[in-house]
């Protein structure tokens, strides 16, 4: 291997370095001392973060297992600078007393996960790709499990391992399929010989169904609001950003590369998937209370709308569908750093504690209701711009009932984000939630998530640099 | 730097300054001196225009600007104003302005009630200023989200349900809109050649029939969702009656404009085959909005249900006239909005005082306030008068020039349905005048009332700008359909080019 090959997996490489780094730091630290590791973990994923941003070529690496392209650095980069907010948020909760002996674990954990996104992402054949996913599964299991003494939390480890497992052998049974009747495991070579022969659609249908376990889709997504209350919000939101992002990301990458040929088989799936999906995610976060299934369920909601962009299988999809997860992880951040602070100051979760929040807190109610808003797709916050373009992709294939269904379904959506504002600003409260102030680096992640609401939609530069390298079915 | 972009910058300058005020006072003088700025932009905007007219300036939109936003979608920044949104903007920065005073005396968290307010306004300026179906879009939405906040929190009444229905209801117009502008945004070229979203240069190209077909009842009926088209107009009664002072005016005399407005620039320009081949079904539903909404207000013992219920059969009117498709008739509609939006908002400010004063809405409780507030009950008769049509004031040169407009179809169906929405003209007389006599003459019902104190300085303010611009409308009527004329050329020029002609049932 010479330097370049080293350049074109430099993401992998640092961030192993990275964790490994953290795990040597924390050996060498006295009990008393192990908070120190937080800082130097923050400050280490920054500078990673912001070197990513370096260009790099294109290249393929181990015989084609693995490759990169500038279109794979911007979507490791979009999972960079979500994870790096989540970190920040997460600063008040891991300095705390409970977390102090086990904190590195956190970021080696994390970081793992995140290793394990990037080789999926890079993966040039099924092998490449089943590690990666494997590898972001299940320190992300040990992750929901974190807060060990808490029933909740264990259960939710012991709930997502077990899904996880199980989606993973319906993946790993599609692909033997597909290997079967193809003879290859390498990307390239399937495409060449993917048809519409009924054990290439069934092996098709199995890696939808592995895919859409992580995703989050119904009927597959029955895990996610057990998971999502159980595990430690700060883990919940990567869960709902970075993992959800980086499955989608996959499951679009897969199908233009593999299955372009057989593009209107899938589309139909993911046509029926995508319309359950935004229903029943609706249907079920109007009755939450508390704030952390309310954004699981609304979570599943978005991704439905994101399969819209996947389905279109255009230039215009894949671009609507990485600006949309970029403005997702800011906006979901942004409603999730909220949750994560007054979760921190109080410990409440529900929505019902959250009356009158306006009158104690009007910075974190102000960025909570401009969080949903983008959610809900409101302008002028960035989410109006990524379910517009999202919607006009799934228009140009000439998909208006879709688009139809998506729109009436923003507005369902609408209705509970409402009720979330109607909570913060009109409902009347005997205790409201007493004023807090957060640590700053906690409010530095506030306020980049904001930031990111108010300016990705209006500063145009950002969609335009993701049109220019993204690429569709040719 | 283009005259037009102002129009959004100010109200969001004066939003910022509103945020640093620390004091009530200073709030709402805040909000006083932004809007003013804008009132007199808005002036200085018509005589612009009527200059540059005046100098022979033909072209269609005049002060237009440009900027590339979205260069991949082609989205553009593009600003541009013909007569008839001149007339608009000039409506809005007044009913703006009286909508401020109206609300000098909100005391709940004043300030976020002003930033709601101007961000609502911002929104409505930048819609009847944009010329690209995106920006429009994106501010027509501005203009309805803030709504919600503005009912729910200062509403009175069952504020949380009213504010709920008529957010989810307006949006989900707005999502019939968004599949609309999908489809003519895809069409919007020959095949092979740039798409756009602007504007004129959708109209030079043909949208194919079959298209226009299945696109334009979903731009029809989103935009009439806002516009209060039967069966969709139940979230404006709620709605107006649970809103605070400041929202029903700006709401009723604005925001339902955007509707008629979007409905004629948007789906009747851009598609005038299916608009053709659809109207009768649209004429139908118009008509019943026109008599129903009448025999509604008879009924109802709230002012403000009343009201709301006579906007609906006023607004049901505009896309009446709209739909009838001809020049004189489409002249009615625009003086009709501008008409309708300044009397319903000195309507809605009129009630809110009266409110404010006698702590009740329903007719029966009061009584002979002509005695004891005289200032305020004279101008509640001119509004009345105004909105019955009498000559002289708006609302008859509104009416008159749509129902000639209407008259010049000869057949059976178009002659009932106009008898049919002109029989509204009595039945508004009726329930005006019972309110000016129940309400206003008769003895004082309520002791208490004989301390009422009459108009103050700031309210004074709120409803002469009003009843000026109305009186002004009635009594010189020429400017304003000359202006609005010279704009209906282009339009009516491409509805020349529809080869389908009118069908209906009958």
């Amino acid at each position: 291997m010479n330097i370049q090959d080293f350049l074109l997996m430099r993401h992998e490489l640092v961030l192993v370095l990275i964790a490994l780094l953290l795990l040597i730091i924390d050996l060498g630290l006295k009990p008393a001392n192990k908070r120190r590791i937080l800082p130097v973990a923050i400050v280490l994923f920054l500078l990673h973060t912001l070197l990513g941003f370096f260009p790099n070529d294109e290249g393929v690496l181990f015989g084609g297992m693995f490759h990169s392209s500038p279109l794979i650095l911007m979507m490791k980069n979009v999972l960079n600078i979500g994870v790096f907010i989540i970190l920040l948020q997460s600063y008040g909760w891991l300095i705390k007393e409970d977390n102090k002996e086990k904190m590195s674990e956190f970021f080696v954990l994390l970081f793992s996960t995140l290793i394990g996104m990037y080789f999926m992402i890079s993966a040039g054949d099924f092998l490449m790709f089943y590690l990666g996913l494997e590898t972001a599964s299940i320190p992300l299991a040990a992750l929901s499990a974190y807060v060990h003494h808490r029933t909740k939390s264990a259960e939710a480890g012991v709930k997502f391992i077990l899904s996880s497992a199980l989606s993973s052998g319906i993946l790993l049974f599609g692909l033997s399929m597909i290997y079967g009747t193809t003879g290859s495991i390498y990307f390239t070579e399937v495409a060449l010989r993917i048809t519409e022969n009924p054990l290439q659609v069934l092996g098709l249908i199995f890696f939808i169904s592995g895919m859409a376990f992580k995703i989050s889709l119904v009927p597959f997504h029955l895990w996610t609001a057990d998971v999502y209350e159980g595990a430690p919000t700060s883990v919940t939101s990567y869960f709902s950003v970075i993992s959800k992002g980086a499955a989608s990301f996959m499951l679009m990458l897969v199908l233009y590369k593999v299955f372009s040929t057989i593009l209107p088989v899938w589309q139909q799936i993911l046509y029926a998937l995508s319309i359950i999906t935004m229903l029943i995610g609706n249907l079920f976060a109007l009755r939450q209370n508390n704030m952390k299934r309310f954004l699981a369920f609304s979570s599943i909601a978005q991704a439905g709308f994101i399969l819209l962009g996947i389905m279109v299988g255009s230039k215009l999809g894949m671009t609507s569908v990485i600006y949309f997860v970029l403005v997702y992880i800011f906006s979901n951040l942004g409603a999730f750093g909220v949750v994560i602070a007054i979760e921190n100051a109080t410990g409440k979760v529900n929505m019902s504690d959250y009356n009158n929040l306006y009158k104690t807190n009007p910075k974190l109610t102000l960025l909570m209701m401009l969080a949903l808003f983008s959610l809900a797709g409101i302008p002028p916050v960035a989410g109006f711009f990524g379910k517009f373009f999202l919607f006009t992709s799934a228009a140009s294939a000439g998909f208006y009932w879709l688009v139809l269904i998506a729109v009436l379904n923003a507005t369902i959506s609408l209705y509970y984000y409402l009720l979330v504002v109607k909570a913060m600003f009109i409902n009347k409260s005997e205790e409201p939630i007493p004023y807090f102030k957060s640590d700053w680096v906690t409010r530095t992640g506030l306020v980049l998530s904001a930031i990111g609401i108010f300016i990705l939609g209006f500063w145009s530069q950002i969609y335009e640099w993701i049109t220019r390298l993204s690429v569709g079915i040719l | 730097m283009n005259i037009l972009s102002f129009f959004v910058i100010i109200p969001v300058l004066t939003v910022v300054a509103i945020g640093y005020t620390k004091t009530m006072h200073q709030t709402r003088v805040a909000a006083a001196i932004g809007m003013g700025i804008q009132l007199l932009l808005a002036a200085l905007l018509v005589f612009l225009y009527l200059g540059e007219r005046g100098a022979g300036n033909t072209a269609e939109m005049l002060f237009t600007y440009d900027a590339l936003w979205f260069p991949s979608l082609n989205i553009h920044y593009y600003l541009g104003v013909d007569g008839i949104s001149v007339a608009m903007i000039a409506l809005t920065g007044i009913v703006v302005f009286a909508g401020i005073f109206a609300s000098w005396e909100v005391e709940y968290l004043s300030r976020e009630f002003f930033i709601s307010l101007i961000l609502l306004a911002s929104g409505v300026f930048g819609f009847f200023i944009s010329l690209d179906l995106f920006t429009m879009f994106l501010f027509y939405e501005i203009a309805v989200i803030p709504m919600y906040l503005l009912i729910g929190i200062w509403g009175s009444g069952p504020k949380e349900y009213s504010a709920m229905k008529l957010t989810l209801m307006l949006m989900g117009g707005s999502a019939l809109i968004m599949v609309g502008l999908f489809g003519i945004y895809f069409y919007s070229a020959p095949e092979g050649q740039q798409l756009t979203w602007n504007l004129q240069e959708i109209a030079k190209n043909r949208i194919p029939v079959e298209m226009q077909r299945f696109l334009f009842p979903f731009t029809f009926i989103g935009f009439g969702v806002l516009g209060a088209l039967f069966p969709f107009h139940t979230w404006s009664p709620d709605g107006h009656a649970s809103a605070p002072t400041a929202v029903s005016m700006l709401h009723a005399g604005v925001l339902m404009k955007l509707g008629g407005y979007g409905a004629f620039r948007v789906a009747i320009y851009l598609m005038p085959d299916a608009a053709q081949e659809q109207a009768w079904i649209f004429l139908i539903l118009t008509a019943i909005s026109v008599v129903y909404g009448a025999f509604g207000a008879i009924v109802q013992k709230d002012l403000k249900y009343i009201n709301a219920y006579s906007s609906v059969s006023h607004c049901g009117l505009v896309l009446f006239a709209i739909l009838m498709l001809n020049q004189t008739a489409f002249n009615g509609a625009i003086i009709q909005m501008i008409s309708h939006g300044l009397m319903t908002a000195l309507f809605f400010a009129l009630i809110g005082m009266i409110y404010g004063r006698t702590h009740t809405r329903i007719i029966h409780e009061m009584g002979g306030l002509m005695k004891v507030i005289p200032f305020l009950s004279v101008v509640y008769v001119i509004a009345g008068l105004a909105s019955l049509g009498l000559p002289g004031l708006s609302g008859f040169v509104a009416e008159m020039t749509i129902f000639i407009g209407a008259y010049q179809h000869d057949d059976t169906f178009h002659r009932i349905l106009t008898i049919m929405a002109t029989a509204s003209i009595v039945i508004t007389a009726v329930y005006i005048l019972r309110v000016v006599g129940i309400l206003l003459l008769g003895p004082i019902k309520n002791d208490h009332y004989t301390h009422l104190t009459d108009a103050k300085w700031y309210e004074r303010i709120s409803t002469i700008t009003l009843v000026v611009a109305i009186a002004a409308i009635g009594i010189a009527p020429l400017w304003l359909s000359d202006m609005i004329n010279i704009s209906l050329e282009p339009i009516m020029q491409k509805l020349a080019t529809a080869t389908s002609s009118f069908r209906s049932i009958f």
